[in-house]
């Protein structure tokens, strides 16, 4: 099973390289962008099948490791296969 | 003083301080490494400089998982004096040491230059030899330095009389025009709650001796030899 992790600065947290990209895109036409954020985008392949057991085990890498929540967020995407709630 | 110096891969600044320590202590320290799951009985531990795992991730991130953080974290708590310099300042709140996050410097640029710090307070393991209030000069050599911390953190922190160091003019004002990196307050280095672990951007090992230009940095490793005499 492949999950997706998206790792993004929380909001209010400064941002450099969010507002240089917005700055840059501005220069080339791009008007009306109020914001840009840059974070992370994490693949990862798993072996586990289960899609709740695999939830928890990315929720856990991500607390423990992938993200650090005192300046991001993050969210988790499992590869779409049966739904959660099918697999128990 | 029999310090321990741990080295992670990508660790560049370990022979600064290895050196400002055996000047100062009059002994070798000794040398650990990040696979290491024991340190030898020490009464210092030191997490020096560098671009640990290639700062892969976030800032010391990997490092902060290494197995012999394990052995750090037992001996912080059981009391011994921990200090982060730089890369293992990060690496001390990569691992919960210490509150806080280092982020990118405000301007994304690495900056390598001396600053001046102001000493907060005086009486802790690491500052007994300055004074509180009293103006130093050492360097920094970053790019991640922006310390940040949420709000209620911070008011903990600073309610706590836990900042050790803020960026200053050389007259001892915190001012923005004085802050290399947009840390949150000036901060430059702060302490855990029992202010026996330390973590601070800039390198006083760098400025130990007169033929570096400076020796500001010198009292920090008295401070701990006095303190652990």
């Amino acid at each position: 099973m492949k999950a997706r992790v998206h790792i993004t600065p929380k909001p209010g947290v400064l941002d450099p390289q969010g507002k240089a990209i917005r700055d840059a895109l501005a220069s080339l036409g791009f008007d009306g962008i109020d914001d840009v954020r840059q974070g992370k985008y994490l693949e990862l392949e798993l072996e586990e099948s289960d899609a709740k057991r695999a939830r928890a085990a990315v929720e856990s890498m991500c607390a423990r490791l992938l993200a650090n929540t005192v300046i991001e967020d993050y969210w988790i995407e499992l590869e779409a296969g049966q739904p959660e709630s099918a697999r128990g | 003083m029999r310090a321990a110096v741990v080295i992670f891969p990508g660790s560049n600044r370990d022979v600064d301080v290895i050196d400002a320590l055996a000047a100062v202590g009059g002994r070798q320290p000794i040398v650990v490494r990040h696979r290491d799951t024991e340190l030898p009985d020490t009464d210092l531990i030191v997490l020096p400089g560098g671009f640990s795992h290639g700062d892969y991730l976030r800032s010391g991130a990997m490092a902060a998982r290494a197995p012999v953080l394990s052995a750090v974290s037992a001996c912080a708590k059981a009391g011994v004096p921990v200090l982060g310099i730089c890369n293992g300042f990060q690496i001390l709140t990569e691992a919960g040491l210490l509150p806080g996050a280092l982020m990118a410097n405000r301007d994304l640029k690495f900056v390598c230059r001396d600053v001046h710090l102001r000493v907060e307070r005086a009486d802790t393991p690491f500052t007994g030899r300055y004074a509180a209030g009293q103006v130093i000069r050492v360097p920094v050599a970053h790019h991640d330095g922006n310390y940040h911390s949420d709000a209620d953190t911070l008011a903990r922190i600073e309610g706590e009389g836990r900042v050790a160091f803020r960026y200053c003019t050389p007259e001892g004002h915190v001012k923005d025009a004085a802050n290399p990196n947009g840390s949150i307050n000036g901060i430059a280095g702060v302490y855990n709650a029992a202010r026996n672990v330390l973590g601070l951007m800039p390198h006083p090992e760098d400025h130990v001796d007169g033929a570096q230009g400076c020796s500001d940095g010198r009292p920090m490793f008295e401070s701990l030899v006095e303190h652990l005499s």
